[in-house]
């Protein structure tokens, strides 16, 4: 079959496998494969690390601390592991991982399609197209933001940006913003713009509440040690729904500060329910505000309770301080149902509402679901030869952090090694 | 480790229930159901409503008999009070919709329930429907439902329970959030 879009694309190349972006998880499993000497090439739409360079905001740092960002054979080294990196100094760590791994990266290289062919696949990018015999994702899960249907009966006048696209509160003019969404972003953003003069308004859904510091070690720590974040995807009792959980509301600052709903309120951020329409001018919003926080911290209660138990075990650090509740989180007696969005001069809809896959290039139909998203039994696809990487849950529950990729990459690359060698040993064989 | 098996009843058939998740799951035009219900008139503020048939699994479906509803208005609004109000039926309908909820997912998690009571109170203000004060919406200005429950369960359990009860509530998202309704003369 000639394939129509692959024509007019020169041949850049064969090689046993593409890697698909040059962010950690692409890294690390390119740093595995030259050390088992696979023959590869990472194909990357912008630059080493371009997410971190483009798509995130000035203050950013990350929610992980410096001890935990490590990627195999490579680590942090510097004086403050207890630290939160800011964009700049993640964009050095990567960029000089991949140095040290000598990765074979093609940079501004956009992927225009992946199909099947025999014995393989075939990789058209701008930049001409690559036969291979696996493929591996590892550009993330984070292709397009995830913006509810209502947002087109918006009006016209308000500006709207997803969390991609804000840089930092200069960019806005000087009137109200409401933020959508309470995960990590949706509350760094709360803050910092309200600190910045403005009126905001934060739409809350389900969320995840959790300090930063508790009995006083970082959280990430505590989910380290008690084995949280290692807790593998064929264990949990639906993983469908693990996978959607969304992210903790974290913030990485110096001051290793906790940023939750209450800290936000006391501030002078209103707190309303999940957007769920808008009409004529107005958004309206979901009258669930207090389950859902009651549902956040009965879930925040059941992780310190884990805490404590593995403390009480006696497997804990020695001293560590006395174990503690937080207050419930405040929801006025009456949340705000709607908000009229031009009498209250609001200027700015931010969606701080997650992302979703694209793989509108992966013509690979058997590998994807009727929505369109990767199927996937722990990052091996249901198409022989076709892997992902750092997906949400995707092994792990820390598959998607940047110290998640280590154990991921170790055993999906053994399982491609199999698959290539089994490959190899078929094909000779049979030319024998 | 060794444990002492508890059988717990709530008299919900979960097996059933994950086993309709399952199948609904592969075959999700099955999972497109329409409820359906039919009022008529009978004098002043008194109407009967009828529910039987519905649709769903891809077919027409039907109760194993027919229930009448009748609506009306106390004495104090100059009626005959023949039924419990409208409004008074979004809060039955809310409770027994929480309650099966709690119910279901108590089952599921292992929980035996002994009594679960639940008291709903709405606030209403009638300068809303009277048309007095254009500010004053027409229905509830809040719901407060209070769950009393007695469960093989730690406090914080039931809490879990009665909030899951409400994130896979169907009336709990009607009552909360925004519904299109159209209405036509045939």
């Amino acid at each position: 079959m000639i394939d129509r879009r692959a024509r007019g694309y020169p041949a850049a190349g064969t090689v046993d496998v593409v890697v698909i972006g040059a962010g950690h998880s692409g890294l690390a499993m390119s740093a595995r494969l030259s050390g088992h000497s696979i023959d590869h090439v990472v194909l990357e739409r912008g630059e080493i690390a371009n997410s971190w360079r483009h798509e995130r905001w000035d203050s950013l740092r990350l929610l992980t601390p410096n001890w935990q960002s490590r990627l195999p054979g490579y680590r942090y080294a510097g004086a403050d592991p207890d630290g939160f990196m800011t964009m700049p100094e993640v964009i050095d760590f990567i960029e000089g991982y991949a140095r040290a791994a000598a990765a074979p990266v093609r940079t501004g290289t956009t992927v225009v399609s992946v199909r099947s062919v025999d014995g393989g696949f075939r990789v058209v990018t701008q930049r001409g197209q690559w036969r291979c015999r696996a493929v591996v994702l590892a550009s993330g899960a984070h292709h397009v933001p995830h913006i509810p249907a209502c947002a087109a009966a918006l009006p016209k006048s308000l500006r709207t940006l997803s969390s991609k696209d804000y840089r930092n509160p200069h960019d806005l003019d000087d009137r109200g913003v409401l933020i959508v969404g309470a995960s990590a972003t949706g509350l760094q953003l709360a803050d910092e713009i309200h600190a910045s003069g403005r009126e905001v308004t934060l739409a809350v859904g389900e969320h995840i509440r959790m300090p930063r510091v508790y009995r006083g070690l970082d959280i990430q720590r505590w989910m380290d040690s008690v084995g949280i974040l290692d807790q593998r995807y064929d264990t949990v009792d639906d993983i469908v729904r693990a996978r959607r959980v969304p992210s903790p509301q974290l913030i990485g600052s110096p001051e290793r500060a906790t940023l939750d709903l209450n800290t936000l309120t006391e501030r002078g951020v209103e707190i309303v329910g999940r957007l769920v329409g808008v009409n004529d001018g107005v958004a309206q919003f979901s009258g669930s505000l207090r389950n859902h926080c009651a549902m956040a911290d009965l879930k925040l209660t059941r992780l310190l309770d884990t805490i404590d138990g593995w403390v009480a075990r006696g497997r804990n650090y020695g001293a560590v301080a006395a174990p503690e509740r937080f207050a419930a989180t405040r929801v006025d007696e009456k949340p705000r149902l709607s908000l009229d969005l031009n009498k209250q001069r609001i200027g700015t809809v931010i969606w701080a509402t997650g992302f979703r896959p694209d793989y509108s290039w992966l013509q690979v139909p058997p590998a994807l679901d009727r929505k369109g998203h990767l199927l996937h039994e722990g990052g091996v696809a249901g198409v022989r030869g076709l892997y992902a990487l750092g997906l949400p849950f995707m092994r792990r529950r820390k598959s998607s952090f940047i110290h998640g990729a280590e154990d991921d990459v170790r055993e999906l690359g053994e399982h491609l090694s199999a698959y290539l060698f089994g490959f190899s040993q078929a094909s000779s064989s049979r030319r024998a | 480790m060794k444990m002492t098996a508890i059988k717990v009843d709530n008299g919900v058939n979960v097996e059933a229930l994950l086993g309709a998740r399952e199948a609904l799951t592969a075959a999700p035009e099955a999972a497109a159901f329409k409820w359906r219900a039919t009022c008529s008139w009978i004098n002043g503020t008194h109407s009967r409503s009828t529910v039987q048939k519905f649709y769903g699994l891809g077919a027409e479906q039907s109760h194993k008999t027919e229930f009448k509803y009748d609506a009306d208005h106390p004495a104090i609004f100059a009626s005959e009070d023949n039924g419990s109000t409208p409004v008074e039926y979004v809060l039955v309908a809310l409770a027994s919709c929480l309650t099966a909820g709690i119910a279901a997912v108590a089952q599921n998690r292992k929980i035996q329930l002994r009594s679960v009571k639940a008291t709903l109170e709405a606030g209403m203000d009638l300068q809303g429907i009277l048309g007095i004060d254009s500010d004053v919406r027409n229905g509830f200005d809040g719901i407060k439902v209070v769950f009393e429950i007695d469960a093989d369960a730690t406090k914080d359990d039931i809490a879990a329970l009665v909030a899951q009860s409400q994130r896979r509530s169907a009336v709990f998202d009607i009552v909360t959030n925004p519904t299109n309704v159209s209405v036509e003369i045939r």
